[in-house]
């Protein structure tokens, strides 16, 4: 029975103690402020953790300034730009772009540079986040097979580029040599649900957009900025499909957005999306409800955003041809309930016509109006059908028929365009929506009628069937016909 | 200035090592002197190259083991870190044996610039200035100053961004002009002078003392800002030291044209 009492007095011993190293715990959290970010402490070392796009370290959180090591290996190596298509990149970490560093203000850097023995180039590193002459460059120059050390503090937070800075500048940067460095606040940016790492660069190559082989980097058409793909991550695809981003209705999703250029500047957007917050070029000015947020060459952007609705939201570059034509396309697909409230989802669908306005259907009608010549031979035919295929299908279809992966269907040795001729009369005399499987692909996207007449069309899918491998098929303007009485 | 350069060899005599090269010494060929504008200078700098002799081909691992074999100083276990650092002839099987992993006929690589120097001296050769090697090397198949022509550029471009090339064999390029191989496409070269770019006489960078080859100062620097398979040579040699050894960088020799 005497225990008891020095049980409790035990109990409530411990509870004190355990409660006051709690409180000491807390407090050591607690971070003195310091007037000027040079003079915060870096304790202890710490290996950086570094992730390859689109996936981002763990945040700082609460943790003090470290002396962190970053080891960074240079590997020149071919991939892939887009289906058939490779190209020699040059990469920091073996991916473009580079691998993601995540620091905090006050963090003394000790930076590894590594240039892997079967380069063929020496190169270096300048970090936008480095205060000194050349931003490390000139202290990370390294010929193949060695290793270069330097050290240096993050004082401003914000989310900076590096790039290689090795002559030719251009060259190594267009080769893909650029990625990001965050450098957190004390006490870390607020926590998300969700944060990805996305890069825009511009890629110049010997060859035209999707021609095929190894294609090597072209110098005049980098110089005239006449840029054949604009990509993200590195590649056409590299966040589409089933490597689009993801997540759940009622997130937050953050993202890291750099522009590695070397040329171009980014309009980027997310279709479908406002942005809640963007850090305005990465740095600390806060703006509210922004559609599109633009990235200069060698700038970056950090952005947030909660979703609601469920569905694809598509990351573009808005100066738009580059999203539909070279490549700037990325995905992020959300799961979840719907939400009607937000956004009702199709109500009714059909194609729209201004059919009382009649400005498009009136030439076919009458036939006065039409002065257009028939075609004599395939050879005309042909020559006519090229013509409206420039104005009509080019856009989508492309300059050889190739189409866009992954959005617009491929006319070039198609099985779907050469399996039924009458279906491709019907698509182009009345549109097509829904989902088409065309060489293997799955395209779910829409096509709307085409106000051509009898004989453009004729001309136009006998250009189409008589090119890129096809079947050779002649069209006629009474086969056109037929169909059209036949709907 | 480097130091490096400052280090006096100890006299070696190596008569002995030109009687069993000799069938490389035989294949040199001549390089017609003239003057040119090299890729770092001022417009009005004209550089005047005299008549000399170059290797046709980038001296081979079957050429190098002979030397090795005579002057066992310059094998993998005993050469002096001074003179070439962990990497040197790394790739051989064994100190006296390049053995299957490389063919005879591949360039030698991972050979440092004092074994090179001294390779070289053994012939009674030299390595070439970067002024040498630059002449040399701007003629294309037909004519001796191709710099002009974009195809020239693009093609070494093209090669600079090709993988492992030094597991090529020698020839397997194209002879230029004056009759030399694989200038372009195979390995790069060491040079007599490889790291004077850095260090200019030349008044406007020696007032800013900015002649590195970084950013701005590349530009502000050079003469033909098209030329990037020379600003990527140029980069390469302000790259390394002369004991660093690398699997790309090899070396041939040249020499002097004797006026009888």
């Amino acid at each position: 029975m005497k225990k008891f009492p020095l049980q409790r007095g035990l109990k409530l011993f411990t509870f004190i103690g355990l409660l006051t190293m709690f409180c000491s715990c807390v407090n050591n959290q607690k971070e003195s402020t310091y007037e000027d970010t040079v003079d915060i402490p870096a304790s202890r070392e710490m290996l950086a953790e570094l992730t390859s796009p689109p996936n981002v370290p763990r945040g700082v959180g609460r943790r003090k300034a470290k002396k962190l090591i970053v080891n960074m290996e240079i590997i020149e190596k071919v991939g892939e730009m887009t289906d058939g298509v490779k190209y020699v990149y040059w990469t920091f970490g073996g991916t473009v772009p580079g691998s993601f560093i995540r620091t905090r203000v006050g963090d003394e850097v000790e930076f590894h540079l590594k240039n892997h023995p079967d380069n063929k180039l020496p190169h270096n590193i300048d970090l936008h986040a480095v205060t000194g002459p050349g931003g490390g460059a000139t202290s990370s120059f390294v010929a193949p097979g060695y290793e270069a050390k330097f050290s240096f503090k993050v004082l401003n937070p914000g989310l900076y580029v590096y790039h290689c800075a090795t002559a030719p500048v251009g060259m190594h940067i267009a080769n893909g040599m650029y990625g990001l460095i965050l450098v957190e606040p004390a006490g870390g940016l607020p926590r998300v649900d969700k944060e990805y790492y996305i890069m825009q660069g511009d890629f110049y190559t010997k060859g035209d957009y999707g021609d095929r082989g190894l294609q090597p980097f072209d110098m005049q058409k980098a110089i005239d900025e006449d840029a054949d793909y604009v990509v993200f991550n590195g590649k056409v695809g590299s966040m589409t499909g089933d490597n689009a981003l993801t997540a759940n209705v009622g997130e937050t999703v953050r993202l890291y957005v750099g522009n590695g250029g070397p040329n171009l500047v980014s309009s980027f957007h997310v279709i479908g999306e406002i942005f809640d917050i963007v850090r305005v070029e990465g740095g600390s000015l806060i703006n509210k409800n922004v559609q599109t947020t633009l990235i200069p060459a060698g700038g970056a952007t950090i952005v947030e955003f909660r979703v609601n609705v469920p569905g694809t939201y598509i990351i573009v570059d808005h100066s738009i041809f580059r999203a539909f034509n070279k490549g700037a396309l990325a995905m992020l697909k959300v799961l979840g309930e719907e939400n009607e409230k937000i956004y009702s989802g199709i109500q009714e669908e059909g194609i729209y016509q201004p059919e009382g306005g009649g400005i498009q259907i009136i030439p076919t009608d009458n036939g006065d109006v039409v002065s257009e010549i028939p075609a004599k031979s395939l050879k005309e035919r042909m020559e006519f059908g090229k013509i409206t295929y420039q104005q009509t299908c080019f856009a989508c279809h492309q300059g050889t028929g190739q189409g866009i992966p992954k959005a617009f269907p491929p006319l070039a040795a198609s099985d779907y365009l050469n399996a039924d001729v009458n279906r491709a009369i019907d698509i182009v005399l009345y549109g097509k929506r829904g989902e088409i499987t065309v060489n293997g692909e799955k395209y779910k996207s829409v096509m709307t009628r085409q106000v051509l007449t009898d004989e453009e069309i004729a001309n136009v899918l006998t250009y189409i069937y008589n090119n890129w491998e096809n079947s050779k098929a002649e069209v006629t303007p009474a086969m056109v016909k037929s169909r059209r009485e036949n709907h | 200035m480097n130091p490096t350069f400052k280090i006096v060899f100890t006299f070696v005599i190596c008569s002995a090592l030109i009687n069993h090269i000799a069938a490389q010494s035989e294949s040199m060929t001549i390089i017609k002197g003239g003057t040119y504008i090299p890729l770092y200078g001022i417009d009005s700098t004209t550089v005047t190259v005299n008549s000399f002799l170059m290797d046709v081909y980038p001296v081979t691992n079957r050429d190098y083991l002979i030397f090795v074999e005579k002057f066992p100083r310059w094998n993998r276990s005993n050469v002096k870190r001074l003179f070439a650092d962990e990497n040197y002839l790394i790739n051989w099987e064994r100190k006296d044996a390049f053995g299957n992993r490389l063919l005879p006929n591949t360039p030698v690589t991972n050979v440092s610039w004092f074994a090179a120097k001294k390779y070289c001296d053994c012939l009674g050769k030299r390595l070439p200035t970067v002024d040498e090697w630059e002449y040399a090397a701007m003629a294309d198949e037909i004519s001796p100053d191709a710099r002009e022509k974009k195809s020239y550029n693009q093609h070494i471009l093209e090669w600079y961004e090709t993988p492992k090339s030094f597991k090529n064999t020698i020839g397997s390029t194209f002879v230029n002009y004056w009759g030399v191989s694989d200038l372009h496409g195979l390995v790069w070269e060491w040079t007599f002078d490889f790291n004077s770019v850095l260090i200019s006489g030349e008044s406007r960078k020696d007032v800013d003392k900015d002649s590195n080859l970084f950013c701005g100062s590349a530009a502000v620097g050079a003469t033909d800002l098209m030329n990037y398979a020379a600003f990527m040579r140029y980069a390469f040699r302000g790259s390394i030291d002369a004991n660093y050894t690398g699997n790309s960088l090899g070396f041939r020799c040249v020499k002097n044209i004797e006026i009888e």
